[in-house]
């Protein structure tokens, strides 16, 4: 590991980055020394015993395998074959979602660039298992051609590391909240170069009761809804804070009585909850009290989970967000309810016992500015290589016409 | 009994019982007050299920944390009626809190900390040094938290003096000169404990002067933790006043901007004491529910004094644990306790956050 200008190059050397940048040329996509290199990536990791400790890292070599990237390049590269990349990507990865830079930087040597990739400045013991996989790689002289694209860089927030990446890229990802999504746009790109951010977002569940009361996997549904949110604190963005309940009254009831009672289980098994978490969760209450309509709090003392009865939707919903077990619920008659309430803000919708004609009626009928994504509860946090509604193979590369 | 009735009692006179059944009386008229006049307050409580008709017992009664008001403006009264607005200190970009007095409000305030200091530095006025520099005052419409603080105990001094300039330098000649003409009488010095440590403590000991104020009474307060870096314990700090002032009666204070009055003053066996305008009660952080004597948990600041804002029962930010009650040392009656500092919030993980601290 190198420092220079209090910038830590993790797996490479330091660089001079004007010569960096008119030097780097982009490739083609889904190159097969890509592939090669991503199949091999996920061995390396693999051969790292603390893996079994970080099921995130686990995830990301999973996804590394072979089979998954050539099942993606088939459902992501549209048949063009003039194709390429855009040239330099700079990521900058978000600071408490450890392995986000990964998936960041996988997306971007698929769809054929070089990239600078900024990791969190907090010591995840994940950041290092990949990074140092990624450096032991770069010994072998087969990939030194894709080795050369990859640069892991970790700096801290007082640095000019970011405004000096941002003058040399075609392409910044920036992921964060919109406060640092604002800050960064500060910093210029060159003219033709954009950004491609990923700002705060709200996102909800629905439940059909009356397909949940027959299905007998219950305890797995609160076990996938308890990795949708309290993996990440319920502060991930695809993390649901609203759950809306479809079906008859008393299917309703006994559906939330059973689904709610395994979450609490799973959560006071495995989750600790920081003090000022119920402080928060007790203001944001009293917050949703005084600006909603006759909101009803469910909640025993013995619960780690906090429950917000909603008697109607109202369209302010979504600035009543508090991490760690705060949910909103509200029954409705149908999906269509949501129409006054969604705006630009919602991204992932999550969901049970709704068929996805009835999910892409939804859609097309409404035509919601929000919700980019919807997906069976459990899975909010699979890593898609469309994101925010974002096709990213497509959004990094270029597609040359010839006519 | 009346608020006035009130002050004729001595503020640390009643033993638990008596206590109780004072301030349950006191706090379910309050909790009714504002519940019919403050619109924000009766929805945060119906929100929660809460009856007042059922029996009262205000261990049980709902706390409001402090952060709300930060975020919503919360009065019990015509906004007309309102004389003062106390903000709490913050750094710039940050929201305050907002305090909204009214005229009785304002007053009982200032009755009540004549009535719990008095104890501590007698009935009468004394000449006052001010640990601090006059420029915190000049912006009169906003009260901060220092400068309300200044100005609150400055009811206690006849003449007084800033020890520190507009830059935050010890104005060491006037100082001397102070203590010299005051030397027969008690001197009533107040500042915030960071300030002292920082522009009073440090420039002593840096030019190697020792003040006489073995007659006088220090009060500071404002909380330790702008000195954490400085690792400095409260026994030092006293160690230090008394080695460089030759000062030996110096009493901590906890309070807040929210419950302004009221306040905690320690004892001479470094205990923070409730009077019998206040109480506290420790809450475990799970659940909210009651911690025992001796076992950490959150603060839960009650207070007799609030009636135009809803401020009588408040959930803190900070640590404390309960020592005892009505059986320090000190004969003080009441409950006693410390205070560890305030609750970490550790690492939260989530995407939304690209630079730390922001």
């Amino acid at each position: 590991m190198k420092t220079v200008n209090n910038i830590e190059y993790l797996n490479c050397n330091p660089f001079d980055i004007p010569t960096f940048y008119n030097e780097s040329k982009p490739q083609e996509l889904f190159s097969e020394l890509t592939v090669e290199y991503l199949d091999c990536l996920s061995k390396q990791i693999n051969k790292n015993p603390k893996i079994r400790e970080f099921p995130d890292v686990a995830t990301f070599s999973f996804f590394c395998r072979r089979g998954n990237i050539l099942q993606l390049k088939q459902e992501y590269l549209r048949p063009s074959p003039t194709k390429i990349g855009r040239g330099i990507v700079f990521h900058i990865a978000p600071s408490n979602v450890p392995v986000n830079f990964a998936f960041s930087l996988v997306s971007g040597l698929l769809s054929g660039n070089t990239n600078i990739v900024r990791v969190s400045s907090k010591d995840f013991q994940q950041v290092n298992i990949i990074s140092n996989a990624i450096k032991s790689l770069s010994k072998e002289s087969k990939f030194s051609e894709i080795s050369k694209r990859i640069v892991l860089v970790r700096y801290d927030r007082n640095s000019d590391a970011t405004k000096e990446f941002s003058r040399y890229c075609d392409v910044r990802v920036i992921w964060g909240g919109d406060e640092t999504i604002n800050h960064i746009r500060k910093m210029p790109l060159k003219p033709r170069s954009f950004d491609i951010t990923f700002s705060d977002r709200y996102s909800l569940s629905v439940i059909n009761a009356d397909a949940y009361l027959k299905s007998p996997n219950q305890k797995n549904i609160s076990k996938g809804f308890y990795n949708d949110t309290f993996l990440f604190d319920q502060n991930a963005c695809t993390s649901p804070h609203l759950i809306i309940w479809l079906g008859a009254n008393e299917n309703v009831s006994a559906s939330k009585h059973i689904f709610w009672k395994a979450l609490n289980e799973i959560v006071l098994k495995n989750y600790s909850i920081e003090p000022l978490t119920n402080i928060n969760k007790l203001t944001n209450l009293f917050s949703q009290a005084i600006q909603m309509d006759q909101i009803k709090l469910d909640h025993k003392a013995e619960d780690a989970i906090w429950r917000i009865n909603l008697n109607k939707l109202k369209n302010n919903i979504h600035h009543f967000k508090s991490g760690s077990g705060y949910f909103s619920e509200y029954h409705g008659e149908s999906l269509l309810e949501l129409g006054p309430i969604i705006n630009r803000k919602y991204q992932t919708l999550s969901y049970f016992g709704i068929e996805k004609d009835e999910l892409n009626r939804f859609i097309l009928d409404l035509k919601p500015n929000g919700i980019d994504r919807i997906v069976p509860i459990g899975r909010t946090l699979d890593f898609s290589l469309y994101w925010d509604s974002y096709n990213l193979i497509e959004s990094l590369s270029r597609n040359i016409e010839i006519i | 009994m009346t608020i006035d009735e009130l002050f004729n009692l001595q503020p640390y006179s009643l033993n638990k019982e008596n206590k109780a059944s004072l301030l349950n009386q006191w706090f379910k008229n309050l909790t009714e007050f504002h519940y019919n006049n403050c619109e924000n307050y009766k929805k945060m409580l119906d929100s929660t299920g809460y009856s007042l008709s059922s029996e009262f017992n205000y261990f049980d009664m709902p706390f409001l944390p402090v952060q709300l008001f930060k975020l919503h403006d919360l009065l019990s009264v015509k906004k007309e009626l309102i004389v003062k607005t106390m903000t709490s200190s913050g750094t710039s970009g940050q929201a305050v809190s907002k305090i909204y007095l009214d005229k009785i409000n304002a007053l009982n305030q200032t009755k009540t900390l004549t009535k719990i200091v008095s104890t501590y530095i007698g009935a009468q006025r004394a000449p006052m040094i001010i640990i601090d520099s006059p420029g915190i005052l000049k912006n009169r419409e906003m009260f901060s938290a220092r400068g309300a603080g200044i100005l609150g105990f400055s009811i206690f001094g006849t003449k007084k003096i800033y020890a520190l300039d507009d830059n935050m330098n010890l104005n060491t000649d006037i100082l001397i000169e102070f203590i010299e003409k005051n030397k027969d009488k008690k001197i009533f010095i107040f500042g915030f404990t960071y300030m002292i440590f920082q522009f009073f403590i440090k420039e002593l000991k840096k030019k190697k002067i020792n003040l006489d104020l073995s007659n006088s009474v220090l009060i500071h307060g404002g909380g330790w933790k702008k000195l954490i870096n400085e690792s400095i314990s409260p026994q030092e700090f006293r160690a230090q006043l008394n080695q460089y002032c030759n000062i030996s009666s110096v009493h901590d204070y906890y309070g807040m901007v929210e419950q302004t009055g009221s306040i905690y003053m320690e004892c001479e066996y470094g205990h923070l004491h409730a009077s019998i305008y206040s109480d506290i009660i420790i809450r475990n952080t799970e659940d909210f529910s009651h911690a025992p004597i001796g076992k950490p948990g959150i603060i839960q600041t009650l207070s007799i004094l609030p009636t135009s804002y809803p401020g009588h029962s408040l959930l803190t930010e900070d640590e404390g644990v309960l020592l005892g009650e009505d059986n320090c040392k000190c004969g003080r009656l009441g409950k006693y306790f410390k205070i560890n500092g305030r609750l970490k919030n550790a690492e939260i993980r989530g995407c939304s956050n690209t630079y730390e601290d922001s």
